[in-house]
């Protein structure tokens, strides 16, 4: 019998290793798995590449991994907002690397990560300082550059309800970057509000397959804060 | 400011609602973080405009009541909003892919500057930015079908934000169609900027005074 349900945070985070390229879903914090990043905070792992849209905001959670010096790189959208004082602290001191992405190249480079494909090419970015290093072609008449896929060792992801195939599905805006990047990596696990029984969730609308998913486990917090 | 003496330039509010004076109806419209965001309170609901958040939302209406928040429901300013009936949901790979696609009629930024090429600096004002944030600005700079602009005339020390080549870090390039200020709209133009409109009371001349790109009428 398949059960990707898990029990316990350590069975959650085993197996992260130091230099791990984690991907880290939610839009701010809507969708953002704040249990599984306390988990990988107590888990211990280091040197760390994170993908995630924004970069943290107060003392907590990302931010926190952040000021523990955990995290060599991330790579993001939007690391600049309202309370993104740990962030703006260690980039200062240059503690840390940034590669700055546009929002939709970074999921489609995600989304290609997952598909198998390698490269795909955009005109998002044509002509500006983010086109520097990067292939530029010509199709039709058109300008565009070349953006790799971006897979993750691990996806820390958070869901709306869960049955034990792993099969996810998602509240209004809270899906956000949650689907893609459970297809981008290799150790995908899911925090979920509701844990269902196996064949309640309708299959028209379950977003994400079990397939993608690894891990579930049950964390039924309540309602999100915006930050 | 003598030359404003005979006119009033326009308030925040007064140019959302020029703005959404301009958007037809079936139009599918993102809107920019920022100013932008204000025009879709200008839009009357019985004209069918569909907005479009780039976190997932298709459909988006106006802010809910405070007793009807969905907590999980935000815009891409991460403010509350409410989907209208007819709305729907995606995840962010589909959102940026409609925008990417061509599918979006229009998207209306805030901006620095605007160049007469069409050019456009709206993320950084500085290469030495200490956190660089560029969010979804480019992608909706180059992959909507077109791209507007919404920003007063001059910065708050009075240097024209209409310039011949921008000097800040760029979002895209020869992308804006059309640039609304509170003191003017302007087409890009292969020529250039083209003026549409002009508050009442303002005369090229004047307007042209407080303009580093070159100006001309628009064809009627």
């Amino acid at each position: 019998m398949i059960d990707k349900i898990v029990h316990s945070m350590a069975e959650a985070m085993a197996g992260i290793r130091d230099g791990s390229v984690v991907l880290l879903g939610g839009f701010g914090s809507i969708g953002q798995p704040n249990a599984l990043i306390e988990g990988l905070i107590e888990q211990g792992a280091k040197d760390l590449t994170i993908v995630s849209n924004n970069a943290g905001t107060g003392r907590t959670g990302l931010a926190r991994l952040l000021e523990l010096g955990r995290v060599r790189k991330i790579i993001c959208s939007y690391p600049r907002s309202a309370g993104s004082v740990v962030f703006e602290e260690v980039y200062r001191a240059g503690k840390i690397e940034l590669e700055i992405v546009p929002q939709g190249t970074m999921s489609e480079r995600m989304r290609a990560a997952g598909a198998g494909i390698p490269a795909f090419y955009t005109a998002t970015a044509v002509g500006t300082k983010l086109a520097a290093g990067k292939e530029e072609r010509e199709i039709g008449s058109r300008r565009y550059l070349l953006e790799e896929a971006l897979p993750g060792d691990v996806a820390l992801i958070e869901a709306w309800e869960a049955d034990r195939w792993g099969n996810l599905t998602y509240r209004s805006s809270a899906r956000n970057f949650n689907p893609v990047m459970a297809a981008a990596a290799n150790l995908t696990i899911a925090q979920a509000q509701h844990i269902v029984e196996l064949g309640v969730l309708d299959p028209e609308k379950i977003a994400t397959p079990g397939i993608y998913v690894n891990r579930v486990m049950h964390v039924p917090y309540g309602e999100p804060t915006v930050t | 400011m003598s030359l404003f003496a005979a006119c009033k330039p326009m308030t925040r509010t007064e140019m959302a609602a020029r703005v959404a004076r301009d958007i037809p109806e079936g139009w599918y419209v993102n809107l920019g973080i920022g100013a932008p965001l204000q025009i879709a309170d200008h839009v009357p609901t019985e004209r069918e405009v569909i907005f479009h958040s780039e976190n997932g939302v298709l459909g988006m209406g106006p802010a809910p009541a405070p007793d009807e928040i969905d907590r999980w429901l935000i815009n891409a300013g991460k403010q509350y909003v409410t989907l209208r009936t007819g709305g729907s949901y995606m995840h962010h790979t589909d959102s940026f892919a409609l925008i990417r696609g061509g599918h979006l009629d229009l998207c209306v930024l805030g901006a620095f500057q605007v160049a007469e090429n069409g050019d456009i600096a709206n993320w950084s004002i500085s290469d030495n930015d200490t956190a660089p944030a560029v969010g979804g600005a480019m992608d909706l700079a180059a992959g909507a079908r077109q791209l507007w602009v919404l920003m007063e005339h001059q910065t708050k020390s009075g240097e024209s934000r209409l310039v011949r080549r921008c000097t800040y870090p760029l979002t895209a390039i020869g992308a804006v169609k059309r640039v609304y200020t509170n003191l003017a709209v302007l087409d890009i133009t292969d020529d250039g900027f083209a003026v549409r409109d002009m508050v009442p009371g303002l005369t090229l001349e004047a307007l042209q005074k407080v303009t580093d790109a070159p100006l001309r009428m628009a064809e009627r």
